[in-house]
């Protein structure tokens, strides 16, 4: 292991390889329950370059990689299960280039969402992206991998969806590209060919590492609003989200369930942000959303909060840094949770799921989902903080998580970013020909089986 | 350790890394170093595990809670408004940990020997502090309005000095009644507080009230932010009670005082805030009010100014400790790429540290001729009659 | 319970029928087609008025009679379960407002300003305008007045009976006080209007915010830099309970140099502000209530437009300032007079 370690600072230069107990210590875990697992040595890669000579050193030593955006996953998924390597990938930050009449944007693999939207706003202030209300220094390459959503994904679906190609470091050190930066000197889509893409999303960086990454982006608004949804009867809500994304005009839709504040308890509401070019469209667009659901507003059974404009300017923060200080209701740092994407129409099912695991469990919860698409599916979070300092209070919430993934998969619904025990349960479910098949493509892109082992395995 | 109760609620989402406009990354030893410890969550959770018995107190923990500036802007993005505050104190408490450990790396030992020895970090005779004001009108103080104070680098660095004379030049231009110590003061301490070294702080503050009191000071101007932070803040609780200003807030509400040259070139000038009067202080408005009355000047923005500034990498004793590394990713050098970008010919600054650290990074940025590093009192200077 | 003070036989005899003809929102064909739907109520009856009512108060200041039209009114929509918002928002704002128990006795000193559930804006308690004052807030002290948007009468005689006794019992009486300032309308018009109306006892002399300052500028008249300006005033719903001191707040005006410009939707003819209708989920009334407020404020000329509700002052507030109209409060624009 010395000599390889010596040999990666050869690549990266000394100041970017650690093999500390404190850069060990840090990087074995995330912020959620899953438990440390050491790595030999962190690395911080500059280029496509040094990725690809850290990745043919590796294979010949047979030492595990792990890559790492922002390591804010929570479920552990940039843990070094057998040891190895971790690449902290966010030196690799930079914004490319801009396509402002495609509407795409080219930024390296660690590039962070913050810095996108920062980038945007200055250079091209008519476009945005899709953030996740992850930190801001998330990565793009990190949440597209995980099938992220955020708040664009009504009119962009999953952010894997806006992927428009990659470049990627396979597990064997060669350098691919996929869409259509593998033949045109444009990033604008995976479209026409066939979709190598794919062979990257959503497998935990088991098959390769991501360099460089296209995403769309979409127009921004001078004029942007809130909505807040509110009504008591959770049977209701499939039908009030088919009508509300029916009209076409939302750009992110998120329901919220949350016991504290008090008077929230036991309500559903759904955030509905969009925007418009001209206050006039705005008012338009609100009057559709809220024609959409008359049938229940003129019953009185539901409604839309009034909300003065002051009031608004919290929720149309963009990313809301209110679902990280959840993580401190307990005085403990502490939050994990179980995104279920499932059908819409298991909406009451996974809320009375919720409700019950938390009773159960006896933990701090906030529920919620994202809508994704034009209402085709749901991204159901059940959010559970707890007190990092009081082993007891882990334990209830690591039994809650486990609880929550059993019931998720029960109702039809699959656990995204899957920390360990929930992959096996997925497995467990899985159509046999979809998991042989995951294997066979991992042995071939990864025939000495060194790219975050111990990940989607039986 | 002080607020060690805090330790554990860090979520290290990040926040801290970065200004609110998430422009770039914004912790200096994040951005020099770029490992997650060298980050304030990474602090947090090694200061936990120390006190868990999970990590030792070696050679690099102590580099890592020594490379922070103590700058601030993990403070102002944290989102946690329960414990926010506490953040550098409880970075403090853990430096102070160190240093009673016998751990703290060679270069903070001898800063705070010199500091100890000769009550200044260059190590220079106390007698000769005052030397920053020979040969000009500067008077010695005898109960004027104000007490100047030139700090440390105003009154030991050649450059320091240069900018001690040209701001209390000014202010006397501007009409401000004001003298100077000429024997007894020693560092104000700021950064001596910063670094965890409590006793001699105290030693510090208190040499320096008993001086002041008895000599009747009652409102003190600073040449350095740094100077200004400690004497509003941490030595009331030692029995000195001054009004303090550093010296733009003054001279900001007298610039009607001062004529400027006919027929200036115009020159666009960008505003680095420091981080003592900015963050800490909350004057973002001083210099800007004052650049703002110049005939000519222009002022241009960084993407990452006001609250939002980069620390130069100059506080927490880094300055004379040279912890953070000077080569590319020295936030003194990504400060100056950025300056450059806004296209301005002058980058303007508050505090003498400051200054130090950024002309520093122009010359290894190599460009001395298309951008220059002046303090405030310097860009009036050269535009008056 | 005591039922709201009425007598039956004003209506009756009543030839004008005010309290429905003078309404701004609702529309009769004629005198007779409003005495019917004012029968209808009274009697307990299904009436459209009870759907169609926007609970601004204005009948309460329309009728001469003073024989309480709109709280009967929203009684008779409570007893009908008449819902004019929907059923989850007022029970989240039922849940939002009620005491919570977070109150501890203080010796207060004169005068005693009531900022009711408002304390972050306990900041408007300043200068000499406010010499002295002791600043009580908070859930515990929330005039529950808003419950008459929300046809729940109920809650007002549940809940003000307490909130006073909570006045009384944590500030007044061990402090030896008897007068309450109250800085908004609506407090003013529970203790005065309200709690006359539902035979609730107030055993405090509440105090209108006008009122104190009338007084006040007149101890500070040497300090007064007449401000100067034209003014656009937004008169609030519930200042229609205490029309009297309407006329306090010319007084006002005149003596810090505000012209209040003659607009429109002043006074007697004062608009909705557009905020309860979006609870109504009537929307785009709403959006003309504003548009109508603001093109009229920004055709007089006035430089401020001047609020005394932080409900008015949070929904319009923004929009008068993009149209070039500075948002103050009442108290603001005096303060401004008194150089503070």
């Amino acid at each position: 292991m010395k000599d390889f370690i010596r040999q990666l600072a050869g690549i990266t230069g000394q100041e970017f390889v650690s093999a500390e107990p404190e850069e060990r210590y840090i990087y074995s875990m995330d912020q959620g329950t899953m438990p440390p697992a050491l790595p030999d040595a962190v690395v911080m890669p500059g280029s496509t370059q040094e990725v690809q000579q850290i990745m043919r050193l590796a294979n010949r030593h047979k030492v595990p990689v792990v890559p790492m955006g922002g390591g804010l996953v929570l479920s552990g998924l940039t843990r070094a299960l057998n040891g190895g390597i971790i690449l902290d990938m966010k030196r690799m930050n930079r914004i490319i280039k801009v396509n402002p009449v495609s509407r795409h944007a080219v930024v390296e693999g660690g590039a962070s969402e913050g810095m996108l939207q920062a980038y945007l706003k200055k250079h091209h202030p008519e476009l945005k992206h899709s953030m996740p209300d992850a930190p801001p220094i998330a990565t793009l390459a990190g949440n597209i991998c995980i099938h992220g959503s955020g708040h664009l994904s009504v009119p962009g679906g999953f952010h894997s969806d806006m992927l428009t190609g990659m470049e990627v470091v396979l597990p064997t050190g060669d350098i691919v590209r996929t869409g259509s930066c593998s033949v045109s000197q444009d990033w604008f889509a995976r479209a026409p060919l066939p979709d190598l893409s794919g062979l990257f999303l959503g497998w935990s960086g088991t098959t390769g590492i991501i360099t460089k990454l296209g995403i769309k982006l979409f127009p921004s608004y001078a004029h942007n609003d809130l909505l807040v949804f509110v009504c008591e009867d959770a049977d209701l809500m499939p039908d009030v989200i088919s009508r509300l994304t029916g009209t076409q005009v939302a750009e992110d839709m998120t329901p919220w369930m949350t016991p504290k504040p008090e008077w929230a308890r036991g309500f559903l509401h759904i955030n509905i942000s969009y925007g418009a070019h001209t206050k006039k469209e705005l008012t338009f667009k609100r009057n559709l959303l809220q024609a959409s659901v008359k049938k229940y507003s003129d019953r009185k059974i539901a409604g839309f909060l009034p909300m003065p404009p002051p009031q608004k300017s919290r929720f149309l923060k963009v990313p809301s840094a209110d679902l990280v200080t959840f993580a401190d209701i307990r005085k403990g740092g502490g939050f994990e949770y179980v995104g279920a994407i499932m059908s819409i129409e298991h909406f009451a099912e996974a809320y009375r799921a919720g409700l019950n695991i938390a009773k159960t469990h006896n933990v701090s919860y906030s529920m919620g989902a994202r809508i994704i698409g034009a209402g085709h599916a749901m991204m159901f979070f059940y959010a559970y903080a707890f007190n990092r300092a009081d082993q007891e209070d882990v334990k209830r919430a690591q039994h809650a998580l486990e609880a929550t993934n059993t019931a998720a998969l029960e109702i039809g619904g699959i656990p995204w970013k899957a920390e360990l025990p929930a992959q096996k349960q997925i497995i467990d479910k899985m159509d046999p020909g979809t998991f042989n098949l995951m294997n066979r493509i991992r042995s071939l892109m990864d025939p000495n089986h060194i790219m975050n082992p111990g990940n989607w395995e039986k | 350790m002080l607020h060690e109760q805090i330790l554990h609620r860090c979520f290290r989402c990040g926040y801290c890394k970065m200004p609110s406009n998430y422009t770039d990354l914004n912790c200096p030893p994040y951005l020099a170093f770029r490992f997650e410890t060298y980050s304030p969550g990474g602090r947090m959770w090694l200061l936990k595990a120390w006190l868990e018995g999970k990590i030792q107190p070696g050679r690099r923990f102590a580099e890592i809670m020594f490379s922070c500036t103590a700058c601030g802007n993990c403070t102002e993005h944290c989102p946690f408004p329960d414990f926010k505050n506490l953040l550098l104190e409880a970075f403090t408490a853990g430096r102070e940990a160190f240093l009673d450990g016998g751990t703290a790396p060679a270069g903070v030992k001898d800063y705070l020997t010199r500091m100890q020895l000769h009550g200044n970090p260059y190590g220079l005779p106390a007698k000769k502090r005052a030397d920053w004001a020979a040969g000009s009108d500067t008077e010695s103080y005898s109960g004027q309005e104000y007490l100047f104070f030139a700090g440390d680098a105003g009154s030991y660095d050649t450059r320091g000095q240069e900018m001690a004379r040209s701001a209390a030049g000014l202010l006397a231009k501007a009409g401000i009644s004001f003298g100077v110590l000429k024997m007894g003061e020693n560092s104000d301490g700021n950064d001596v507080r910063a670094s965890g070294e409590t006793a001699l702080f105290e030693e510090l503050a208190g040499k320096n009230t008993e001086l002041f009191n008895r000599n009747n000071v009652k409102k003190i101007i600073t040449l350095s932010p740094h100077s200004l932070n400690t004497f509003k803040k941490d030595y009331p609780g030692l029995g000195g009670n001054y009004q303090v200003f550093h010296y733009t807030q003054v001279l900001a509400l007298n610039m009607g005082r001062l004529k400027f040259k006919e027929n200036q070139e115009p020159v666009l000038v960008t505003c680095h805030d420091s981080c003592y009067l900015g963050r800490h202080n909350r004057d973002y408005f001083s210099p800007r009010m004052i650049l703002s009355t110049v005939p000519g000047i222009k002022i241009a923005e960084m993407d990452r100014n006001r609250q939002n500034s980069l620390c130069c990498g100059g506080g927490g004793g880094n300055l004379y400790t040279d912890i953070l590394p000077s080569g590319e990713e020295s936030p003194a050098r990504h400060r100056i790429r950025e300056a450059k970008k806004t296209g301005a010919k002058i980058i303007a600054v508050s505090c003498p540290l400051c200054a130090i650290m950024l002309e520093d990074a122009v010359k290894s940025e190599g460009v001395a001729d298309i951008l220059r590093v002046m303090e405030i009192s310097e860009i009036i200077n050269d535009r008056l009659v | 319970m005591p039922e709201i003070k009425f007598d039956r036989k004003l209506c009756s005899g009543c030839e004008t029928v005010d309290c429905l003809m003078k309404c701004q929102y609702i529309k009769f064909t004629s005198i007779d087609d409003a005495k019917a739907e004012k029968l209808k109520i009274n009697a307990g009856e299904t009436s459209r008025v009870l759907n169609e009512c926007l609970t601004c108060y204005a009948c309460q200041e329309y009728c001469p009679y003073g024989n309480n039209p709109f709280y009967l009114l929203v009684e008779m929509q409570e007893k009908k379960g008449i819902l004019p918002a929907p059923k989850p928002i007022v029970e989240e704002q039922l849940r939002m407002m009620r005491p919570k128990g977070r109150i501890t006795a203080r010796k207060v000193s004169s005068p005693v300003v009531n900022m009711c559930a408002f304390p972050m804006l306990s900041g408007n308690v300043r200068g000499k305008l406010f010499e002295g004052a002791s600043v009580i807030s908070g859930n515990d002290l929330f005039c529950n007045i808003m419950w008459l948007h929300f046809a729940k009468n109920s809650t007002i005689r549940e809940r003000v009976p307490q909130m006073i006794e909570n006045i009384m019992s944590f500030y007044l009486k061990d402090s030896g006080i008897e007068e309450m300032i109250c800085f908004h309308d609506e407090c003013y018009g529970t203790y005065t209007s309200v709690a006359e109306a539902f035979g609730i006892q107030v055993p405090f002399k509440p105090v209108h915010l006008f009122d104190y300052i009338n007084r006040r500028l007149d101890q500070l008249s040497d300090r007064i830099k007449p401000v100067n300006e034209k003014i656009a005033y937004q008169r609030p719903c519930s200042n229609r309970l205490s029309p009297a001191t309407d006329k306090v707040l010319d007084e006002i005006f005149t003596k810090i140099g505000a012209e209040r410009v003659p607009r429109q939707y002043d006074r007697e003819n004062a608009l909705c502000c557009g905020g309860v209708p979006r609870a109504q989920q009537r929307d785009e009334l709403a959006d003309e209530l504003v548009e109508k407020n603001i093109s009229d404020m920004v055709s007089t000329g006035a430089r401020y437009c001047v609020f005394n509700c932080p409900f008015c002052m949070a929904t319009l507030g923004q929009e008068a300032a993009e149209n070039g109209l500075m948002p103050v409060l009442v108290s603001d624009l005096v303060l401004i007079a008194l150089g503070e």
